[in-house]
């Protein structure tokens, strides 16, 4: 018997977009000579002590199940962690979760917290996952988009006016993806007035906390009176360059806490072990390896927003992560033309903003987690494509005279 | 001396390629290139950039392979000069390549190059253990270079992302 879609699959699911990203990538999948600045994760290799870490623990031969919330000595360490790079102390026993990647902390997270038409705000352009992952946990997601004319940065104001009854929640994410947007403290203090006001809980994706580059970084539950109102969601990933693992953390009062535990252990049971013994040596041992990252991508960062900007396509200093998200409205094309175009004609692999949401459209996500010698090839593949647009666009012109 | 904190850049980056292009490096460390060229100028003239060299592996030219040997040297201190003296008077040999003061069970660790195994057993034998303060030898010959200088010789460097992710 053939299954048709009508009748078994969930409504729920039906109506989910597919992820853009996913589109762009089987465009892209198959080009020879490609420069890609479409990916979405450090081009560092895990580095090798936390790799024998691992290696290790295959070889002792710990290949069983772990505790739900994973080992103990992770949670002390990611403990550890928490207070001295982020100023905020969660118990190992009972706040802290660790999990298979951010993502699935943020699975949880939501699960735990919304009944069917709850709201959750998410500010836009955000990570392709926002607001599926809100809607496949029952809840509304109610997008806010932030504007170019503010670096991409939400204005409390813009928080307030979309509050309602329902909502239960924000989700934030700072340093952004993909517009490398970082809060300050004080942007910060002043959102965390309005979900104190209101009575929110903010899920805070932190994914990006390791990698800033100008000024300091502000954890939110740090910020008084938010610790209790927080799900703090980190991880492995980006910082320690540790994306394959699977391997990330959720931190919330105990109980939230105690609640997503339940879905974690009937859903997930626990995270890799093998994932887990590596991130134990991370944390113990990797500091000096993450300094030299992060200093290595402020510079390439600097590299690629000043050859943005002199190219001609404006961009914004992001204070974070490792995008720059350009301006492309000056060539007339939307960001899925010109992402097309120059992918096809260049060989140049950037995300349209438009995939992160409406507010991302006229923009292009590049990461620049790529080596300096591939993003000086870049910017001359996208300045040589942009210098062809400026002649099609004038050949136009003189048509329309003659 | 102490640098600025983007001179400190520059010196990093320029370690790494220095054949990089000056108006790249300025934009890595937010300075004009005027700017730029000129702390260049000042960490040359200081000589904390040295020179630029280039990094080759002779092990891939046949005719020109080379061989290395680290020589472990235990010599007497002389009073007043100490250890510089004889340093000074083996660093002058064209052949050696690097000359470094130990702690450990000997003195100073001397690297030498030369065409073949004969030449710098000559080297030792007529050169430097000949040298009055050099109490004693011991000459290890370098079979494969795997990294040098912090690069990995051979590395293939795939990059295994997906492509857009």
């Amino acid at each position: 018997m053939k299954l048709t879609k009508h009748s078994y699959l969930s409504k729920t699911v039906q109506d989910l977009k597919p992820s853009g990203i996913r589109k762009f990538f089987d465009l892209a999948a198959g080009m020879e000579g490609v420069i890609s600045l479409g990916v979405g994760e450090p081009d560092f290799v895990t580095s090798w002590s936390v790799r024998e870490a691992a290696i290790n623990a295959l070889e002792q031969g710990f290949t069983s199940y772990t505790a739900n919330a994973g080992l103990l000595e992770l949670r002390q360490e990611i403990s550890n962690y928490m207070e001295k790079q982020f100023k905020v102390s969660y118990s190992p026993e009972s706040e802290i979760i660790v999990t298979v990647g951010a993502s699935q902390a943020i699975d949880i997270a939501m699960r735990a917290i919304l009944d069917p038409g709850d709201e959750v705000i998410v500010i836009e352009p955000c990570f392709v996952s926002y607001i599926p992952m809100v809607e496949l946990a029952g809840g509304k997601a109610i997008q806010v988009q932030t504007l170019k004319e503010n670096d991409f940065k939400i204005l409390p104001s813009q928080i307030e006016e979309v509050i309602t009854e329902r909502t239960k929640a924000i989700l934030l994410c700072s340093p952004n993806n993909p517009t490398g947007s970082m809060l300050n403290k004080k942007e910060l203090e002043e959102l965390a007035a309005i979900t104190q006001k209101y009575d929110l809980l903010v899920i805070a994706d932190e994914i990006y906390g390791e990698l800033v580059y100008d000024e300091e970084y502000t954890s939110l539950p740090s910020i008084s009176g938010m610790k209790e109102r927080t799900i703090l969601i980190s991880g492995f990933s980006k910082g320690f360059a540790m994306t394959g693992w699977r391997l990330g953390f959720v931190c919330s009062p105990e109980e939230i806490s105690s609640a997503m535990l339940k879905i974690h252990q009937y859903a997930m049971m626990c995270a890799s072990t093998m994932a887990q013994y590596a991130a134990i040596e991370a944390l113990k041992n990797g500091r000096s390896e993450v300094d030299e990252m992060v200093k290595s991508y402020r510079r390439r960062r600097n590299y690629i927003v000043d050859s943005f900007n002199e190219i001609g396509l404006t961009c914004h200093m992001p204070g974070g992560a490792f995008y720059a998200f350009p301006s492309i409205e000056s060539t007339g094309l939307t960001s899925q033309e010109f992402a097309e175009q120059l992918l096809k004609q260049e060989g140049v692999a950037v995300v349209p903003g438009d995939v992160f949401g409406k507010s991302g459209e006229g923009h292009i996500r590049c990461s620049y987690a790529s080596s300096i010698e591939q993003l000086q090839e870049a910017i001359k593949r996208i300045k040589r494509f942009l210098e062809f647009l400026q002649i099609n666009e004038n050949s136009r012109q003189e048509n329309k005279k003659s | 001396m102490k640098l600025t904190q983007k001179e400190m850049e520059i010196v990093e980056i320029l370690e790494k390629d220095s054949r990089i292009e000056i108006e790249d490096v300025a934009k890595m460390v937010q300075l004009s290139k005027e700017e730029t060229e000129e702390a260049i100028k000042k960490l040359e003239d200081n000589k904390i950039i040295v020179r630029y060299i280039t990094v080759v592996d002779w092990a891939k030219l046949e005719e020109n392979a080379g061989i290395t040997a680290m020589i472990d040297v235990k010599v007497t201190p002389k009073r007043g000069v100490g250890f510089d003296e004889i340093a000074e008077r083996i660093y002058r040999f064209t052949e050696v390549s690097s000359v470094y003061l130990m702690s450990g069970t000997y003195d100073l660790s001397v690297i030498i190059e030369g065409k073949s195994m004969n030449e710098i057993a000559s080297f030792v034998s007529n050169k430097l253990s000949t040298l009055d303060s050099v109490v004693s030898t011991t000459t290890h010959f370098i079979l494969k270079k795997y990294k040098h200088d912090g690069i990995i010789f051979d590395s293939v460097n795939k990059d295994k992302r997906i492509v857009v992710s």
